[in-house]
């Protein structure tokens, strides 16, 4: 059994703490050990929300080690430009295309990054990076909210785990009235 | 079942199964959960406190009426409580008595870094240190049955990192101590429980006769274990920390220690003749090495490893590979772009700014106080020159008052912080004849800790109605003259009460309410910028609000993040902010 380790990492009121949620449970429901940690004290008043989740036979930290994450997923481009030092030569990197300016970006003393750089960034340490256009598809649906699950669907991807394990745990999760747009959000991504 | 809980769940999963009757705690990160969690069982009576050692206090006479009792603060929680906590030791008590306090290494949420394992050490009471949330369930079951074992409290003490992650808990209902049905009732016994010095003396002689019993259970007490590994090196280690360390050091041999006060002399001796090099891993103090270097074992720690700050398995690996233990870690390639900081901000709408924004217009020295409005420190607004702990800036500002400094002074604190620590202060500043203006920013909630109740929102833990405690009353009755109860909205009545506040020669309060627009999800229409009027100027972006963006020719809304509160529009001096159906 091999081990996956991930970060997620956003802005609060992206969904981070929900995307991580769904991971472990769907660790746990095809038989890993998990666990989960992330540090989210001041995520409401703008900071910036990150998650750590581990799958693997034995897990012992919470907490992925620098150098050794397998996917990156940021829900936020400078967000996940900030994780760069996490990444390995093996690495696989999502980003979804959406910027939210933080206060200094705002007020026109600091500059945010351009795409091009925090790619560079991110592709120079990783086997492969790319966009998701996330926020857009995330609109069409009908809530910005919705771009976390569909970051989690490009995911989904990755492994060979039915789709109907992850619909179940989004079922889980998520309050009634949004489960089917979750789990179209989901399929967006994932198709 | 399996199930993934965080610490905190954990914690109060395991109060569950202890059959716990009363829970109580003041909000802190990252504690707040715990007793969050414990009011979810409806066998547990859970209540807010108005301060840690209130709710220690409870805790302490539901045990000696026989009711196992639970109390939870955060690391600085615990210094407030500290005075009931030291009598606890003392007294003993009926039922079994569990104090749950959180450090946070890294000062995720804190005003300090301090060592909580030093209170076990300072008090005589055990303390147990679980390492995942499997094990924060059973210290929770094992903690009650050494209270009651030994006659003691016991504090169990978790981290932020364990408190907020995740991981696997057997979910065991049949484990479930059910309390007796038998009608409680007092025990009168003063000897123990008064604490006059001829029964403390009395006392005194039986809490060190426990504290050496202790120490003798701790050399067989399940979770102080030694897992082999090879001998080349022997890592003891406690809580997330030995985790971290089992990534670093896969194969060596460990003392894991569940109990880190007081600690197993033996068992420690043996460990270290059986490991050629000891090597202690523990976040903050030295506390476990200070003890090995008394049994006279030569180890390894606070000399590769800091004090300061929360450790990381990449931290521990980087160290350890300095001091030669391990093999490096991969080169970095270091980050040759920078990357815009993303510090918190007080809220798009949150009435906090408007106070703010007031001081800083009068040029105020603000001394402030714990909570949400602590971010009025930060740029722009910039207008927070102190704070320390809960219900300082009330004192502090009468001693500054008391020098006589020329400056005009303050203090901000808010509701729930007042009703913890703010009450004391302001009848000394009332009693000793000082001046001070004290601005109590009132939203009606705990906000910072994610929006608990407290004695002025009139409900309880548990949401029901309740007495809702009067701050103008209150201070009124305390015996303050000049009250106000101002809107922070409006700015104009907001400066204007200010300046008149402060030019008096007695002591003011202004109460400056408004309800948290994140708890009562506010919002209002987004205004507009009119960007043929907009010069520029800059007067907006001064109250750092997060949907003011500067564009190139003057400034636009994030309709998403805006509450619509208008505060911008006010302040614009050439009006081309625009609530939306606003005449031109």
């Amino acid at each position: 059994m091999q081990n996956y380790d991930f970060i997620i990492a956003g802005v609060g009121g992206q969904g981070t703490i929900l995307v991580s949620d769904i991971m472990v449970e769907v660790g746990l429901k095809v038989g890993y050990d998990v666990k989960k940690s992330e540090v989210h004290g001041m995520s409401q008043r703008g900071g910036g929300v990150e998650s750590h989740v581990r799958w693997g036979k034995k897990v012992y930290s919470p907490v992925v080690e620098k150098g050794k994450v397998d996917y990156l997923i940021g829900l936020e481009m400078l967000e996940a430009a900030r994780w760069a030092t996490y990444l390995k030569p093996e690495s696989k990197v999502y980003v979804n295309q959406q910027k939210i300016f933080p206060p200094t970006v705002n007020t026109g003393e600091a500059r945010y990054p351009e795409e091009t750089e925090i790619e560079e960034q991110l592709s120079k340490r990783a086997s492969s990076f790319e966009w998701i256009d996330a926020h857009e598809r995330a609109k069409e649906l009908g809530n910005q909210a919705l771009a976390g699950v569909i970051m989690l669907g490009r995911l989904a991807k990755n492994f060979e785990i039915a789709s109907e394990i992850w619909l179940e745990v989004i079922a889980e999760l998520v309050p009634a009235k949004f489960t089917e747009l979750n789990k179209q959000a989901f399929l967006v991504g994932r198709d | 079942m399996k199930k993934l809980l965080t610490g905190n769940e954990a914690f109060a999963y395991g109060a569950y199964l202890a059959g716990v009757k009363v829970a109580a705690a003041y909000p802190g990160t990252p504690s707040t959960e715990v007793i969050q969690n414990c009011a979810k069982y409806d066998t547990i009576y859970a209540e807010w406190s108005p301060n840690e050692k209130v709710a220690l206090d409870v805790a302490i006479g539901a045990a000696y009426a026989g009711g196992r009792a639970l109390c939870a603060m955060k690391h600085v929680g615990l210094n407030v409580a500290a005075d009931s906590l030291f009598y606890s030791s003392f007294t003993g008590q009926k039922a079994g008595l569990v104090v749950v306090n959180a450090d946070d290494p890294g000062m995720h949420s804190s005003q300090n870094e301090q060592d909580n394992r030093n209170y076990a050490k300072f008090a005589k009471l055990p303390m147990l240190e679980p390492a995942d949330s499997e094990e924060a369930k059973q210290f929770i079951l094992l903690a009650y049955e050494i209270s009651e074992m030994f006659d003691t409290p016991v504090i169990v003490r978790t981290t932020t990192r364990l408190s907020h992650s995740r991981t696997i808990v057997d979910m065991d209902d049949s484990q479930r101590i059910v309390a007796s049905t038998e009608k409680v009732e007092f025990e009168r016994n003063p000897g123990k429980y008064h604490m006059v010095p001829g029964n403390a003396r009395r006392r005194h002689t039986v809490v060190e006769e426990k504290i050496r019993k202790l120490a003798e259970y701790a050399e067989t007490f399940a979770y102080n274990v030694i897992e082999t590994g090879n001998y080349e090196i022997g890592i003891v280690t406690s809580g997330v920390a030995y985790q971290y360390a089992r990534e670093v050091f896969p194969d060596a041999t460990y003392l894991k220690l569940g109990m880190v006060y007081p600690l197993p002399k033996q068992l420690i001796l043996d460990f270290a003749k059986r490991v050629k090099k000891v090597v202690i891993i523990e976040e903050l103090d030295p506390f476990f090495e200070e003890y090995f270097k008394t049994l006279g074992i030569e180890i390894i720690g606070k000399d590769i490893f800091p004090i300061e700050g929360e450790f990381s398995p990449y931290l521990i690996r980087e160290l350890a590979s300095k001091a030669g233990l391990v093999s490096a870690p991969a080169t970095e390639q270091p980050m040759n772009l920078e990357l815009p900081i993303r510090p918190p901000m007080l809220c798009p709408g949150c009435a906090h700014r408007g106070i703010f924004y007031a001081l800083k217009r009068l040029n105020v020295v603000v001394n402030g106080d714990i909570g949400c409005y602590a971010l009025g420190g930060s740029p722009p607004l910039s207008t927070m020159h102190t704070s320390g702990c809960m219900g300082a800036s009330i004192g502090v500002v009468h001693g500054v008052d008391k020098v006589g400094v020329k400056d005009r002074t303050v203090a901000v604190l808010g509701d729930s912080t007042f009703f913890h620590s703010g009450i004391h202060p302001l009848i000394n500043v009332l009693y000793n004849k000082g001046v001070s203006t004290v601005i109590i920013s009132d939203n009606r909630i705990t906000a910072m800790t994610g929006h608990q109740n407290n004695p002025g929102s009139g409900k309880t833990l548990l949401g029901e109605p309740t007495e809702q405690i009067d701050l103008e009353k209150l201070v009124r009755g305390l015996g303050a003259q000049k009250v106000a109860v101002v809107n922070p909205y409006e700015l104009d009545v907001m400066i204007k009460t200010l300046k008149e506040f402060m030019e008096y020669e007695e002591p003011s309060v202004i109460i400056a309410r408004y309800p948290c627009v994140l708890h009562v999800k506010e919002k209002h229409p987004v205004p507009e910028v009119d960007l043929e009027l907009c010069t520029n100027c800059g007067t907006c972006l001064k109250i750092g609000c997060p949907p003011l963006v500067k564009v190139e020719n003057g400034v636009v809304i994030d309709a998403l993040q805006c509450n619509g509160c208008g505060l911008c529009a006010k302040i614009c001096p050439f009006d081309a902010i625009k609530k939306p159906g606003e005449q031109q």
